[in-house]
């Protein structure tokens, strides 16, 4: 074994990236629930690749057939029900657990310095996920993939000058059709999982050259032993390792009974609509996009159109997700951690939280004046949350951050 | 240009087409308490689809031999009870209606139904099959409550007639149970697979939870140095 070992390590550095990435990685010793998100991620990508393969197997990307081989694989393919199940189920599931995963991130500041490029990658990350899964959501071609396609690809529409012609270009054709369902299926299976997967790596790297962040915003390497090891570091692995399976077995029994007990989630991980084959003619009496994208949707119908243009609304969608990229230095304050922030920022927090789950419920219902005024209100509140924080995370009183990780 | 005026006017009749389906949400759905473990209930269903509904109505995502073996029903009492052209007992089961004729004699083609449980929900079919009444003014002197305007004749008049209610209405229980396993003819293997997957997940999980406990007794005691 040891023989095999060095003749692999004098060709390729195996117990170098081992000890470097796993077992002699110094891990904060204080991680709590929050910080099992990172590693569901990734066990969710490799669902969705793995399922996605054998989907792709069967899937015909193709308007006339499209449809009908999903029923194909629903019905007649071996276990192709499971297959399809896991990877619907595995596309919300992504999105929960990115969205917990980014939380954590504003909880404990893990995109202040000198972490600012992982939150860089992550945010970018997250946007190449949305494209992906708004791809994904076109193949099945029903009534829903259909039309919310055509909702989302005619924004490009608005752009000034140029966009009928890009908007012609995106769909190879003047509506959503054939041509726009075989380049969003070569998109979905390949272009975007390949940037997803490279993304996740630089992601990786970058973490693992700074190190992780923890709930208390302490550098922990700035505490180290005679031998150069953090004091308040464990290795990953096992230590992490074995917590992360734990967190892997709990996150499947979760996914499980989705999948097995509810995989439309009445309606909101597959649409009722979304049943009924894509038809141009009919137009379903109410469009809305799947729940992890209603955010934005929300974004874009809650600014007005000037001048006669849609465009200011397709700005704020795209400018609600770009400005994320700017965080790290909107964020003033000396302590990272929410732990030992002022109460301005746990305020403002709060009010960002509750703007932006009231904006996904808004983005599945439909447009009444109330709401409407709501969208507007909560609109304003979601950006506010960017554009002050530089002032209000510089107000109050922090709490003093100890040398030392706590229990 | 002709792509764009298609377009516009597909939206008009989206437009006017969702007016109906808004006029219509507001009559609230009888509750179809079905149980799609129940087979006598789906060979019925199947039984009467197969007679009162398949004339007209296709189930094409589905096979003959697929119900008959989920239903324990045998290849020659499908052939016998539930076939009735000239289909073979692993085909699909399509309409023998041509959509030709059904735009001739109802005006539009009768919608295809693999799906429908899973488009508008089984209490919907249940309502809508049970909310025929008489209106002289339509083509076929009925109305539909929840589907105001609705081509399709009251095809199961007789069954409503011939009958008590309590067994009408678990004749359309029926239908629609069977409609129900046509929407996912795997969902029954889905559930149990689902119990067993959980047992085995919940077992895995005491496992690995102690592991970890062992793990971390290292971390807890600043023990985990003192190995190497």
């Amino acid at each position: 074994m040891d023989n095999n070992k060095s003749w692999i390590d004098q060709r390729f550095p195996l117990t170098k990236v081992w000890n470097e990435h796993l077992a002699e990685y110094y891990t904060p010793r204080n991680f709590n629930f929050w910080y099992f998100f990172g590693s569901l991620a990734m066990l969710v990508l490799v669902i969705q690749i793995v399922t996605g393969i054998f989907l792709t197997m069967h899937f015909k990307p193709d308007a006339a057939n499209a449809f009908a081989s999903v029923e194909y694989i629903m019905r007649d393919v071996n276990w192709g029900w499971l297959i399809r199940y896991l990877h619907s189920t595995g596309a919300s599931a992504f999105f929960i657990v990115i969205y917990l995963h980014m939380y954590r991130g504003l909880l404990y500041g893990s995109y202040k310095a000198p972490r600012e490029l992982i939150w860089i990658l992550g945010v970018v990350l997250y946007i190449a996920l949305m494209a992906e899964a708004f791809m994904g959501y076109v193949l099945p071609w029903g009534q829903m993939s259909y039309w919310g396609a055509q909702v989302i690809i005619s924004l490009f529409g608005s752009v000034p000058f140029i966009g009928p012609d890009l908007l012609t270009w995106i769909l190879g054709d003047y509506a959503v059709g054939d041509p726009a369902l075989n380049r969003f299926f070569s998109l979905h299976v390949i272009a975007l999982p390949l940037i997803l997967v490279v993304l996740v790596f630089l992601h990786i790297v970058a973490l693992h050259t700074v190190g992780s962040n923890n709930p208390d915003g302490v550098e922990i390497k700035k505490n180290k032993d005679k031998d150069g090891i953090p004091k308040d570091g464990i290795p990953f692995h096992p230590y992490y390792s074995v917590k992360d399976i734990v967190g892997v077995v709990v996150f499947l029994m979760l996914f499980s009974a989705v999948v097995f007990f509810a995989p439309a989630m009445n309606g909101y991980f597959l649409e009722h609509a979304n049943f009924i084959e894509a038809n141009p003619l009919k137009t379903p009496d109410h469009i809305a996009p799947l729940w992890y994208l209603t955010p934005f949707y929300s974004i874009l119908r809650a600014i007005p159109p000037m001048f006669g243009s849609q465009f200011p609304g397709v700005v704020g969608m795209f400018g609600a997700l770009l400005i994320l990229l700017a965080l790290p230095w909107l964020d003033r304050s000396k302590v990272k951690s929410i732990r030992y922030r002022s109460w301005p920022y746990k305020v403002a927090l709060g009010v960002f939280v509750i703007s932006f789950i009231v904006l996904g419920w808004l983005g599945m219902q439909p447009v009444t004046p109330i709401n409407a005024l709501l969208a507007r209100i909560f609109t304003v509140t979601y950006f506010g949350f960017f554009i002050l924080m530089p002032w209000f995370t510089s107000i109050g009183k922090t709490k003093e951050v100890p040398a030392r990780v706590t229990e | 240009m002709k792509k764009l005026l298609k377009t516009t006017l597909s939206v008009l009749a989206g437009l006017v087409i969702s007016f109906n389906v808004l006029a219509a949400a507001a009559v609230t759905l009888d509750l179809a308490n079905i149980d799609i473990r129940d087979q006598k209930s789906l060979q019925n269903g199947a039984k009467l689809f197969m007679n009162y509904c398949s004339g007209c109505h296709s189930i094409a995502f589905m096979r003959y031999n697929r119900i008959g073996k989920d239903l324990n029903i045998s290849d020659a009492d499908v052939e016998k009870n539930l076939m009735f052209n000239s289909d073979k007992i692993g085909e699909p089961i399509t309409s023998s209606m041509s959509s030709k004729g059904a735009v001739q004699w109802f005006g539009t083609t009768p919608p295809d139904l693999s799906l429908i449980s899973r488009s508008k929900g089984v209490d919907w079919i249940y309502t809508y099959l049970r909310g025929f009444y008489k209106d002289e003014s339509r083509p076929f002197g009925v109305n539909n409550k929840i589907s105001v305007n609705v081509s399709m004749p009251d095809v199961l008049w007789e069954l409503k007639q011939n009958q008590s209610t309590e067994d009408f209405d678990q004749d359309v229980r029926d239908i629609t149970n069977f409609l129900d396993y046509v929407g996912e003819p795997s969902k029954l293997v889905r559930i149990d697979l689902g119990y067993k997957v959980l047992a085995f997940l919940f077992v895995l999980f005491i496992l690995s939870y102690l592991l970890k406990k062992e793990y971390w007794k290292d971390v807890k005691y600043g023990k985990w140095r003192a190995k190497d």
